[in-house]
């Protein structure tokens, strides 16, 4: 332990022991413990004891107090067991109100049972009770006493315990205590309800993990016997539990399966027109509980329809999802929960006028559904009904009923289903589905885009983004857009009052501009009004008062830079200089970051690519014949990229610090096989350039470099010291304030109060 | 309110109106607007001779398809208008206003329009709470009071949103939106409207998205014979508004946006599209301006001026007028049409929060309400569900409201009670008699002291029949308390009486006295003694049963 550590140790250990400091919340202690046990594991226990007398002194202290916190209690205990290891006699400790406390008594638990049964001889304890050790049939004793209790929390801390245990440790002797408990476990099945269903579903399922591919026969049985007995909101992680099983029977996966649909399946059963076979798998007819569950209450059945929509949506991507996929009848789910929710349906049973009651306007159902529809977009199916699907996420689209957020969902659905690859290999153009879904949805995004509410405008954006990075090369798309006045709109988003909403215009109108899909020309009436989109981003990068509209331009420049945006390629040298020279002075440093992202990728258009051994420029319009590193440099000295990068070398926010450092020592690496082009080490250039650097350093960044020439640039850089730099820059920036000290200086400090006030009383 | 004229002015009606402040001046404002587009084109002649059935059969629809028409009548005059109005006393949210002393009269607010009311009837011992157009959301006025009106025996529910399925803020939305586009198109809109209401909020939205829109130079103009007087008094009102807009007077600050928007010259108003507004109109534009059925006001010219062109587009934001019907006689239209009705009156949904929130016993309500809307009989959302079921009418039922009154209240005069001796008849409860003169007068009772009886002065009698009073003083005690059967048949056995029989009957005992031919029927609050002709053995039996019983 260091000394710093020791002088401050004392002090906390006693404000610790005294019951009137409102001592620490349990991650701190967790924390001390955590650090104590490092310092243990670093070291001998016993020195440290010898060193710090105060940690006994605490223990002893803890003993004999009354009226000690149960947390003080639990970490004390915590830190003696660990100081004395082979103690295996702890209190019980699992009712404690803290979470930390009764998870760490569970834990302990399991580790004490563990040790007794591996005992000094490991490996003896068979499956066989009596002979386990008297300690283990202790605790064994207790749990099963938990098991039989009627009060629940005592039955949960029980499945809790065991679900620890089979989580962590795979003995023989596990064998061994599931035959002894599991006729236990069975009978809680039996009660209704079932007490502390979620952990007794996770204790089976932890069980049937640790098991392995093979497990008793009795382990499936119980499973099944669960699935039935559960109510359906309490079966649904089961079932979806077991369908993530290795090795389990099929009988139980199609079981599981169709507990798992059986909302869906009560959802299509009530909103069909005439009677006839849903198409789900059989096993998912919805049962009269499932039904009265629905109908029971709008929360009942708003909680049920999310669970089942979010538990499918988990397992279909999942390779072992069960085969046949129901594709086909998911989506006419989906679809159907959609119509329920925006009154669009119009069943004729009782059970559907109900569900059309409840779900009517229920945005957190629509988000669950929107997001399943969206999943079930990445599956091909025989006679899938997209029409429909197109339908109803058009009805959402245009419904001034829906709320931002299922709007957002609504576009990231239909973005999902406008992408997904084309039915037809090496079509290059649009499905007809799509391509006829485009004609009705660009007015509606028109619309969107001119909505009184930010978030629909800025998930207007985004769609259209992400649309058109997709299909901004395809015929169709071009020419629905630009006869649209899309375009027109997201440039005008670029004022937007809301920054966001900024932010996401420049996105866009940098991906349009990049796709030639930009807004066109200013109207005839006011020519000349309009300035160009490459001089409005920059105004927006130099004026702009929130962060995120300057950073989305960073990144629209960079990728213009990359990709060879016809406005840069005209004269790029001219283009870097102006965008870093308006990052450099930019507060955001993220905006500075990207600065020098668009600096590497200008280096290795003149250097060559990062990581290639040849070393090619790209053409730059007025440079002679590429390749000379000295008309490389000197194009980087025009742009002022150096100033830049040395600057962000002594960035007061590490990651900028880090990026500069790896240009420059990619430059350095880039340039070092070519020698330097003049020895100019010792030049009067050379020394300034590095007082200036070293005055930076210290924190004064009011000095321009200057003018530089690449001899001097080059001196410098193989001057600095960028190896070490870089070791310094890459321990992580809170290694200050995650010491042990700074963890000690604040528990003090928040006990500290305590002490103040007692002083103004004298 | 803008049928007040008829009632008060054509039905004989003598009574008094009660209304809130706002209610009056804004109702004042709607009549005057609707007097003043009625008389701009006077109509030559009246004919009423097509109101006549056998002629009204052959006209075209919806004429022939209207009922009543023997009723309808032409618009009354400003005159008629002030007569009403005159009728009116102004009273206050949360006032207490005593009708004939029977019930008291309470307005509260509905959170609907400026001033607009819900009320409570309400006795000693019965509360009606009438819910007419209400609104719980948090717009102009001030919000909705519903925690007065928990409690209520009945609950009449009326004046719920006309389009259930239409949310308020989507169609906000809509309208911003599709104004946005139309205008940056060089189109115009127009938004046909009431000048008062909705326009204030629609003003309000406006102002905070027009910059965002980037809707600054486009000019707003709001045109009608009230248009001043609307914008002016919404300022005032300060008392009626919601809170927010409350503490904003007191900054001090116009409560609504509107005043800066006109200040800044982007609202302006005009009373018509006669004078200024000819020289300032500029387009593209957007004007407010009514009637909203577009039969009459300015909106007319603006629709046969904008009506050819696709550029252009109307948005209909009151739910009152059915759109289709508004624009039948402008047919064919080049012109885009946006239906987003904006009413913030009660939804289903809202009613059914309300209804849990304020637990009336019963509710009453049009037929209309207790079944889906025709056009969507699967929307079982769209109908008042609770328990129990609301009780419907229709239009001009006379319904007896399901409560009976049970109960009273009397006043005691002090002096008379200051007399009373109370009698604990069991623990809490003590009983009195109490003789007095009720005295009645305007719904109100009051128990007197009885007047002294005068002394007969001197030998002479003098009394004559009108003096009478009544005879106080030869009262015979109450009796209270039950008799025990089996004590009191052994009572009977210590007096000398045999051969008892006791028979059980639906509401007590009969003792029957076989010898005595002597029959004694107890009942829960009688007893009878049926003896023949023995009138000794009657008193005797009579004093024991007495026994038994308490007096006072």
């Amino acid at each position: 332990m260091d000394p710093g550590c020791s002088r401050l140790l004392p002090a906390l250990c006693a404000a610790l022991a005294d019951p009137r400091q409102p001592v620490a919340d349990d991650t701190c202690l967790e924390k001390l413990l955590d650090w104590l046990q490092t310092v243990t594991e670093a070291g001998s226990s016993l020195l440290l004891l010898q060193e710090n007398p105060c940690l006994v002194e605490l223990l002893f202290h803890v003993v004999k107090s009354q009226d000690l916190s149960s947390r003080i209690l639990a970490f004390s205990l915590r830190l003696a067991g660990m100081f004395a290891a082979q103690e295996t006699c702890f209190q019980y400790l699992q009712g404690d109100s803290s979470l930390f406390v009764a998870s760490a008594a569970g834990q302990l638990l399991v580790h004490v049972l563990d040790l007794a049964m591996r005992g000094p001889a490991e490996g003896h304890c068979g499956p066989q009770a009596h002979a386990w050790p008297a300690c283990a049939q202790e605790i064994v004793c207790h749990i099963e006493a938990s098991l039989r209790s009627t009060a629940t929390p005592q039955v949960a801390q029980a499945l809790n315990v065991l679900t620890t245990a089979f989580g962590h440790y795979h003995g023989l002797w596990m064998q061994g205590l599931w035959v002894r408990l599991s006729p236990l476990v069975a009978r809680l099945l039996e009660r209704d309800p079932v007490p502390a269903a979620h952990s007794l579903v996770d204790l089976l399922l932890s069980v049937a993990r640790s098991a392995g591919p093979s497990p008793d026969g009795g382990l499936w049985e119980t499973l099944a016997q669960t699935l039935s007995r559960l109510s359906p909101t309490q079966a649904g992680p089961l079932a979806l539990g077991i369908l993530q099983l290795q090795g389990c029977p099929q009988a139980l996966r199609t079981q599981a399966f169709g507990r798992l649909l059986q909302p869906l399946a009560c959802v299509l059963k009530a909103a069909a027109q005439a009677p006839g076979p849903p198409g789900l798998p059989e096993g998912a007819a919805g049962d009269s509980v499932t039904v009265d569950t629905l109908l029971s209450s709008k929360s009942a059945c708003v909680g049920l329809l999310c669970c089942a929509l979010a538990h499918l949506e988990l397992l279909q991507p999942l390779p072992q999802r069960p085969s046949p996929w129901p594709q086909a009848p998911l989506l006419g789910a989906a679809v159907t929960i959609l119509r329920f929710c925006n009154g669009s349906a119009s069943p004729t049973s009782d059970v559907g006028g109900r569900l059309c009651t409840i779900l009517v306007g229920c945005a957190r159902v629509q988000r669950a559904a929107l997001d399943f529809l969206g999943v079930l977009s990445q599956e091909t199916g025989p006679q899938e009904p997209v029409t429909q699907v197109f339908a109803i996420l058009l009805e959402y689209l245009v419904s001034p009923d829906s709320s931002p957020m299922v709007l957002k969902k609504a576009f990231q659905a239909t973005l999902r289903w406008l992408l997904r690859p084309p039915r037809a290999p090496g079509c290059c153009d649009l499905d007809p589905h799509p391509q006829l879904f485009l004609g009705e949805l660009l007015p509606v995004l028109q619309k969107r885009l001119c909505s009184p509410c930010w978030e629909v405008r800025d998930s207007g954006l985004e769609f259209l983004t992400q649309v058109t990075r997709s299909w901004g090369g395809q015929a169709g798309f071009r020419h629905a857009l630009l006869a649209s006045e899309v375009p027109e709109l997201t440039r005008q988003l670029l004022r937007d009052p809301e920054s966001y909403v900024r932010a996401s215009a420049v996105t866009a109108t940098g991906q349009l501009s990049s796709q030639g899909l930009h807004a066109p020309p200013a109207s005839p009436e006011h020519p000349g009004v309009q300035q160009s989109l490459l001089e409005e981003l920059l105004h927006i990068l130099s004026t702009d008062a929130e962060g995120f509209p300057r950073r989305a331009v960073m990144q629209v420049f960079t990728e213009w830079l990359r990709d060879g945006h016809a406005d840069v390629a005209e004269d790029p040298e001219q283009f870097v200089a102006r965008v870093l020279q308006a990052a450099s002075r930019d507060l955001d440093w993220e905006v500075r970051a990207q600065g020098l992202e668009l600096a590497l990728v200008f280096l290795e258009q003149v250097l060559g690519q990062r990581g290639s051994r040849c070393a090619y420029a790209v053409a730059l319009p007025e440079a002679a014949p590429p390749g000379t590193l000295a008309q490389a440099l000197r194009a980087l000295c025009r742009v002022q990229l150096f100033e830049f990068a040395f600057r962000a070398l002594f960035d007061c926010d590490r990651p900028v610090a880090q990026k500069s450092c790896e240009l420059l020592l990619f430059l350095r690496a880039k340039a070092a096989p070519y020698g330097s082009p003049q020895d100019a080490g010792g030049s009067p250039d050379v020394a300034s350039v590095e007082a200036t650097l070293q005055r930076w350093q210290a924190g004064e960044q009011g000095q321009p470099l200057g003018h530089l020439e690449p001899g001097a640039v080059m001196a410098v850089l193989k001057s600095l010291d960028l190896e070490g730099l870089r070791d310094t820059l890459a321990e992580s920036s809170d290694h200050v304030e995650k010491s042990p000290q700074s963890l000690l200086q604040d528990m003090l400090a928040s006990v500290g109060v305590l002490s103040e006030n007692e002083a103004d009383c004298y | 309110m803008m049928a007040l004229p008829y009632i008060t002015e054509h039905t004989g009606f003598t009574g008094t109106v009660y209304a809130t402040e706002p209610t009056v001046q804004i109702g004042r404002l709607l009549m005057e607007e609707l007097v003043n587009f009625i008389e701009r084109v006077p109509k030559a002649q009246l004919a009423s001779l097509w109101k006549n059935k056998d002629i009204q059969r052959l006209l075209p629809s919806p004429l022939k398809d209207a009922v009543e028409v023997s009723t309808w009548r032409s618009c009354y005059s400003m005159q008629e208008v002030n007569s009403a109005l005159s009728k009116i006393q102004l009273v206050g949210y949360s006032q207490k206003i005593e009708l004939f002393g029977a019930v008291q009269v309470t307005p509260l607010s509905s959170g609907y329009a400026l001033g607009s009311s819900n009320w409570i009837i309400q006795s000693h011992y019965e509360k009606v709470s009438y819910v007419s157009g209400s609104s719980l959301l948090t717009t102009h006025p001030q919000p909705m009071d519903q925690a007065s009106l928990k409690n209520s025996d009945v609950l009449i529910l009326t004046g719920l949103t006309q389009i259930p399925t239409a949310n308020p803020d989507g169609m906000v939305g809509e309208f911003c939106s599709n104004l946005a586009l139309t205008v940056r198109n060089g189109g115009n809109v127009l938004v046909p409207c009431y000048p008062s209401g909705v326009i204030y909020d629609l003003l309000e939205c406006l102002y905070q998205y027009i910059d965002s829109a980037g809707l600054s130079s486009i000019p707003f103009y709001f045109i009608s014979p009230v248009a001043n007087s609307s914008l002016e008094f919404s300022q005032i009102f300060a008392e009626w508004l919601c809170h927010n807009k409350q503490t904003k007077v007191y900054l001090p600050e116009p409560p609504f946006p509107h005043a800066e928007l006109i200040q800044t010259n982007k609202l302006k108003h005009y009373p018509s599209i006669h004078g200024d507004f000819s020289n300032d109109f500029r387009q593209p534009c957007v004007v407010f301006t009514g009637h909203p059925s577009l039969r009459f006001g300015d909106v007319v010219h603006f629709m046969e001026l904008w009506g050819k062109s696709s550029l252009n587009t109307v948005i209909f934001t009151e739910p009152d007028f059915s759109y289709l019907e508004a624009l039948a006689p402008y047919q064919p239209l080049a012109m885009k049409c946006i239906y987003c009705p904006i009413d913030t009156r009660l939804n289903f949904i809202q009613v059914s929060k309300l209804l849990k929130e304020v637990q009336p016993l019963h509710v009453v309500c049009p037929e209309q309400y207790t079944q889906p809307p025709p056009a969507q009989s699967h929307r079982m959302d769209l109908m008042i569900d609770c328990q129990p079921p609301a009780m419907s009418y229709r239009r001009a039922e006379v319904l007896a409201l399901p409560f009976k009154r049970r109960y009273e209240k009397i006043e005691i005069m002090p002096e008379l009670a200051d007399s009373l001796v109370p009698m604990e008849i069991k623990p809490g409860i003590s009983l009195a008699t109490v003789s007095a003169v009720l005295h009645t007068k305007d719904n109100k009772h009051i128990l007197q002291p009885p007047p002294r009886p005068t002394q007969p002065t001197g030998g002479k009698k003098r009394k004559r029949a009108s003096d009478d009073i009544p005879d106080c003083k030869v009262l015979k005690p109450l009796l209270s308390g039950s008799i025990p059967v089996d004590q009191f048949v052994q009572t009977l056995e210590k007096h000398g009486f045999s051969d008892i029989k006791v028979e059980d009957t639906a509401k007590g005992h009969i003792v029957l006295l076989q010898e005595a031919e002597t029959l004694i029927q107890i009942e829960e609050d009688s007893t009878h003694i049926i003896c023949d002709n023995d009138e000794m053995l009657r008193v005797r039996l009579r004093d024991l049963v007495l026994k038994f019983l308490q007096k006072f």
